[in-house]
């Protein structure tokens, strides 16, 4: 048997989700989610670990994580900024936020810093737009974004690594 | 604001500490409607509760919900699901999002009363994938409700049984579209089903289900407490109950969710009087009235009553009530270009005109926009636009149209503009 990749603790999530569909391939978004958590991205490795939990071949759990932006099949920052451009984040100054943005990191949108410290993405609508413009910082949104307030952020994780 | 006298939701919004469940008992009855509903109701009662409170479906169609509960079928041998629909993605909407922030408990109870109704012992609330924290929020509620014999076995004595389990999407548009967001569910690429059935036959796990939005759901509770009929007649309106979470967005001086009274106000009233008007006292060129999808409207247009048909019969609609504001120094044409490219970035892929005809209109906007169009490119984007809408097996495809189509009718100078290399914006 192949030596596990994923932890303990995500069999342990896993089983505790299992009773909680009708059939087990439900739980692909859930582990894919749970291993994300794990790694930070989901290399082909942790695809066919995940697959092989499911019982599924390993096409199918790449033909789903594909289908959504969220899953990173690629690696990413440390700190994942993604950055809101539709309609009510871009009337209220996002792409100027974005311009912004890669100009401070030294990156364009969609790559990641050489010290692998921060990744820039645009972000389709985050259901924040009453606090417009808006970006996520891996799990949280940070709203009201403007580029005082952008900036000081990007300063503050740069200081706490 | 006398227009608006009587709200439901926005009292309890904007506290942290109005999301626990020591103040949902407290401050607003909660659990009560639940424990009258197990304990004295029948099914078909509770159905016909909320088909008297004319309550209109909250996600963007607009669809009488307690009609969609009664074509659940009753002798059904195989178990039935009730699906919330948290995935809020419809660009312009976040009104779910602070149900599930300061009141999860109100969704909670209306599960619970909706599975009663409908006969489910297992529901799933289907939350985007970005809203990683209110998806910690409602774990969190559910486990508080848990504890207390809310949920679980034999809630209040009832026999009747109920778990809820918080399934998280993972960034993807279609997935609010209800058959992508079961296929989805399921475990599968979001991709939208063929129907019929529909799921109130097939849905979840190919059993019968009903698919229904966060704000729906989080009336039920205010309908069985109110009333049927004393609910309906919270909307000013025929054939619209309750209130409205309205998310006002764009350029306004105070942008915010905000609650009002079924067609009880304008279009303009609620961009003046709640929003404070257009921002840095410029003036109103657009206004998008229900999520980017819907059809614009010019600033001459929007003395409408905000509601579903009002808006319809000038040709738009409310969908998901999410209004945004377009000030005068907006560029429509680049505008119409970043919805466009939205709507050709989340087609699935399914079906050829949508598949094929975003991203043919986001091309000839691009060429619009970097002076490289003839006058007939114009012609050809709202011709692109008619050969997608309708022809798709979901919305999607209408949602990717109605823009194109509706801008350059209404703003038609703007396109021109760019075309004769005369656009101030260019």
């Amino acid at each position: 048997m192949k030596e596990r990749l994923l932890s303990e603790k995500f069999y342990e999530a896993m089983r505790q989700k299992e009773p909680r569909y009708p059939d087990r391939k439900a739980l692909i978004l859930p582990s894919l989610h749970q291993a994300q958590a794990e790694f930070g991205w989901l290399p082909k490795e942790i695809l066919a670990e995940i697959a092989e939990y499911i019982g599924v071949h390993e096409a199918q759990i790449r033909e789903v994580a594909s289908f959504y932006t969220m899953y990173n099949l690629k690696p990413v920052g440390k700190m994942h900024l993604k950055l809101c451009t539709n309609v009510a984040c871009c009337l209220r100054g996002a792409n100027e936020l974005m311009e912004f943005a890669e100009k401070k990191l030294g990156v364009k949108c969609g790559e990641t810093t050489p010290d692998g410290a921060f990744t820039l993405s645009e972000e389709e609508c985050l259901g924040a737009c009453t606090t417009a413009p808006v970006m996520m910082a891996n799990d949280d949104y940070i709203e009201n974004l403007d580029i005082n307030s952008m900036n000081d952020f990007i300063e503050k994780v740069k200081h706490e690594r | 604001m006398s227009a608006n006298p009587q709200t439901l939701f926005v009292q309890h919004f904007w506290k942290d500490s109005n999301r626990t469940l020591d103040y949902y008992l407290k401050e607003m009855n909660g659990y009560e409607a639940a424990r009258k509903v197990l304990g004295s109701m029948a099914p078909d009662q509770v159905v016909e509760e909320v088909k008297k409170a004319n309550i209109r479906g909250r996600g963007g169609a607009g669809f009488p919900m307690g009609m969609k509960w009664s074509f659940i079928p009753k002798n059904s041998e195989k178990p039935k699901y009730l699906v919330c629909n948290a995935d809020e993605s419809e660009p312009g909407t976040c009104k779910d999002r602070q149900i599930i922030r300061y009141t999860p408990h109100l969704l909670i109870e209306g599960l619970l009363i909706g599975s009663f109704a409908i006969g489910c012992k297992h529901a799933y609330v289907y939350i985007r994938g970005e809203y990683v924290r209110e998806a910690q929020l409602l774990e969190e509620a559910i486990e508080e409700a848990r504890a207390k014999g809310y949920l679980g076995k034999d809630i209040f004595g009832s026999g009747f049984d109920l778990e809820i389990t918080v399934h998280r999407g993972a960034g993807a548009y279609i997935c609010g579209e209800e058959t992508g967001l079961l296929n989805s569910l399921e475990g599968k690429r979001g991709e939208p089903r063929v129907k019929p059935p529909f799921p109130a036959v097939s849905g979840a796990f190919s059993c019968p289900t009903a698919v229904n939005n966060v704000e729906s759901i989080a009336n039920v509770p205010h309908i069985i407490r109110l009333g049927g009929e004393v609910f309906a007649k919270l909307g000013r309106i025929d054939k619209s109950g309750g209130t409205r979470l309205i998310s006002l967005s764009g350029h306004v001086n105070r942008p915010g969710v905000y609650e009002v009274a079924a067609g009880s106000m304008t279009l303009r009233q609620i961009i003046d009087d709640l929003g404070g008007g257009v921002w840095k006292g410029k003036k109103l060129k657009a206004v998008i009235p229900g999520g980017s999808s819907s059809p614009v409207l010019t600033a001459d247009e929007i003395d409408a009553v905000y509601d579903v048909e009002p808006l319809m019969k000038i040709g738009t609609m409310m969908g998901s009530a999410a209004i945004m504001v377009i000030d005068e120094d907006t560029d429509l044409v680049k505008l119409l270009l970043r919805i466009t490219k939205f709507y050709a970035h989340e087609s699935c892929g399914q079906c050829t005109p949508c598949r094929e005809g975003c991203h043919w209109m986001e091309s000839l906007l691009h060429k619009v926009i970097h002076g490289e169009a003839k006058p007939a490119d114009i012609d050809l984007l709202v011709d692109v636009a008619g050969n997608i809408g309708g022809k798709t097996l979901c919305a999607l495809g209408d949602a990717a149209a109605m823009p194109v189509q509706s801008f350059v009718k209404k703003f038609r100078s703007e396109f021109d503009a760019y075309v004769k290399g005369q656009s101030r914006h260019a």
